[in-house]
């Protein structure tokens, strides 16, 4: 596959000034005095509250000073259980659980989950399925990566840039809305289709938000990406090699900010990703900055992806016409005796799964999901389990931040870009 | 039958209620050896330790090998260069319930070949032990520890093998067991009770009480005396 590059025009010099401009670090020559408290390491609890874990994260670190020596990640304080929950469920009910996990990019869940499982049941959905799904996934990919910009500015100190990206969320939700009803808990699939077709007018908003957004987001990156503290607060920061990072289990865009192209849209593409044109954005360093400048490319690129899929959504049904899959539409249940018991029988019994298991890998804005469902061929799975991208990217925290101060936890943290309700599921 | 027929959530009490198709749960048909590059080669050097191979969900290759020789042939899988599976995507485990045995399942993922292979190993239920794969993927320590908390499978050599997800004192079990009752093992009085008795200790890990247990010998310099009436307030 074609790889393109995207130069930043930025230098990547640590002793940057706030102009931008190089100027000659104060830093080098400081006096300190000998430390204290050589030898003795002190414990310190961060969290489960606190504003900078960007969930219920608890962080026991052993610090020297103000060098981490080792950092203790305790997780498990929102663990609601739910894929135990799933085996008391059918197929269809365990949508509404999907969307609980990473509330910052539902849709991609929602989706990832019933494309496993019309996988295992080898259905295959409309095309006009297929293109609204691509663009309700890459516009939550925006949507959980604004989130994580606005959170992560924040964290170095800046706060404008958190209610550009914020008022911008604000009309990712009421795209949701508008489309489900809901603004986090979207719930917005069904094996075999959607809950329903997208409104009227819908794809105009949509139309509008991308026309409007790339103006925000180059307001973002005038304000933040050549910044001298930004740059000074990441550069060098949390940095971890390519061949450490496939080994920890890294994916998405902290794995691709240390130079591994590995994407699920193109590796193992779904969803006819392979026919899209759109660029993967690859970081060299694997330093928090690289992790920052590969998020802000990958926005661009999704605004890409959806303008071509608006170009191509096609016509005809969004469901798969089959009754022992999708409902009836209710004027039909309601007048016509063999759909009134389609829609009883799929109701009361739920979709049928054929007998197996089926791993499912989508690119997450988090990074690689898999869903992996086992089914014995009844209407309720046997097991139904989640491989959360940000279990394991937090796993790899404590390698990352050794030796480190508590200031740049903060950012690594940041830099990782969890959402806790996907870790502790 | 009239209880199985109750669905949903009737069942909090109990372990979940198989579904009324009694089939096996891994129903993948047996497959070509030669339509999976790996494959073959995992049959051409360890022959009988490769128990079963299968494709499920269509194009999915699953292979079953001996749970006391996982360690070896995931190995040879990482680091032979016709395989290079060099990301483990998942380390989850299946019960099937009814006595079957669990199966300790990795998802693994070649990125320079851009293949998926999935890895099986059954454990019978009164011998849950196999050797941990972090020394040949870090990606293992948490997801090991997380098949560990749910289902009660004791990963040999893991460095750190702790409850993760529930508290570290749990004594109701295992939670992800098809014999789990969905609300717990013990009622809602003693779970309770358990909570609010939680020992401040339990919070932590050895090696973080270890630290902490020691006081700091810090002597600070004496504090000036204070001057004038009031000072003390």
């Amino acid at each position: 596959m074609a790889q393109k590059t995207v130069e930043f025009a930025v230098s990547r010099n640590p002793e940057m000034g706030v102009d931008g401009l190089p100027t000659p670090s104060p830093l080098e020559p400081f006096d300190l005095p000998e430390p204290t408290l050589a030898g003795e390491h002190m414990l310190v609890n961060f969290g489960p509250q606190h504003p900078a874990t960007h969930g219920v994260l608890r962080l026991v670190c052993e610090l020297d000073g103000e060098t981490v020596v080792d950092v203790t990640p305790h997780i498990g304080y929102l663990h609601s259980s739910f894929e135990k929950l799933g085996e008391y469920r059918t197929w269809n009910q365990i949508v509404p659980l999907t969307d609980r996990m990473d509330y910052l990019a539902p849709l991609i869940y929602n989706c990832a989950y019933v494309m496993s499982v019309e996988k295992l049941a080898g259905i295959e959905v409309t095309e006009r399925c297929k293109v609204v799904r691509v663009i309700l996934m890459e516009l939550d990919r925006i949507f959980g990566h604004l989130l994580w910009l606005g959170t992560t500015a924040i964290d170095v100190g800046a706060f404008t840039p958190f209610l550009y990206t914020f008022h911008d969320r604000e009309r990712i939700y009421k795209l949701h809305e508008r489309y489900t009803g809901a603004r986090i808990t979207t719930s917005a699939t069904r094996v075999g289709g959607m809950m329903a077709d997208l409104p009227e007018g819908w794809i105009e908003e949509l139309n509008h938000f991308l026309d409007t957004f790339p103006a925000t987001l180059g307001e973002v990156h005038r304000l933040l990406t050549g910044h001298g503290i930004l740059i000074g607060r990441t550069q060098g920061i949390g940095a971890i090699s390519a061949e450490d990072a496939v080994n920890c289990g890294f994916t998405g865009p902290n794995l691709r900010a240390s130079g591994v192209a590995y994407d699920v849209r193109k590796d193992n593409p779904y969803y006819d990703y392979d026919t899209y044109d759109f660029d993967v954005p690859v970081g060299e360093h694997g330093d928090c900055y690289d992790r920052y400048l590969v998020r802000m490319e990958e926005m661009e690129q999704s605004i890409r992806i959806l303008r071509q899929a608006i170009k191509r959504l096609p016509g005809g049904p969004i469901n798969v016409q089959d009754p022992n899959i999708s409902l009836p539409s209710k004027t039909d249940a309601m007048s016509d005796m063999e759909s009134m018991i389609h829609h009883f029988k799929l109701i009361t019994e739920g979709v049928k799964v054929a007998p197996g298991d089926c791993y499912f890998p989508v690119e997450a804005s988090k990074g690689e999901l898999g869903m992996y469902v086992v089914s014995d061929g009844g209407s309720k799975p046997v097991r139904w389990r989640v491989r959360p991208p940000s279990f394991v990217n937090i796993s790899v925290l404590p390698k990352l931040t050794r030796g480190h101060l508590v200031a740049d936890l903060i950012m690594i943290n940041a830099s990782l870009d969890i959402v806790l309700g996907e870790i502790d599921r | 039958m009239s209880q199985q027929a109750k669905s949903g959530l009737d069942a909090v009490d109990e372990g979940p209620v198989p579904s009324d198709a009694a089939g096996p749960a891994s129903a993948g048909v047996p497959a070509d050896p030669a339509g999976h590059p790996s494959v073959a080669g995992l049959i051409a050097r360890f022959g009988p330790a490769i128990v079963h191979h299968e494709v499920s969900a269509g194009d999915q290759h699953v292979v079953h090998v001996a749970p006391t020789r996982n360690l070896e042939i995931l190995g040879w899988l990482r680091d032979d260069p016709g395989a290079r599976y060099d990301l483990l995507a998942d380390v989850t485990a299946v019960d099937l319930g009814g006595g079957r045995p669990l199966q300790v399942v990795y998802q693994l993922w070649s990125i320079p070949h851009r293949r998926g292979l999935r890895v099986k190993c059954l454990l019978a239920l009164d011998a849950l032990e196999i050797d941990s794969v972090v020394g040949l993927w870090s990606s293992a320590d948490w997801l090991e520890r997380e098949v560990y908390d749910m289902f009660g499978v004791t990963f040999r050599g893991h460095p750190d093998l702790r409850r993760i997800l529930m508290p570290m004192d749990y004594a109701e079990g295992h939670p992800l067991r098809k014999d789990f009752p969905l609300r717990g093992r013990f009622s809602r009085a003693e779970q309770t009770r358990r909570a609010l008795a939680q020992d401040l200790e339990k919070f932590y890990t050895p090696h973080d009480i270890e630290i902490g247990r020691e006081p700091q010998q810090v002597t600070l310099p004496a504090a000036p005396a204070p001057e004038g009436p009031g000072a003390e307030s």
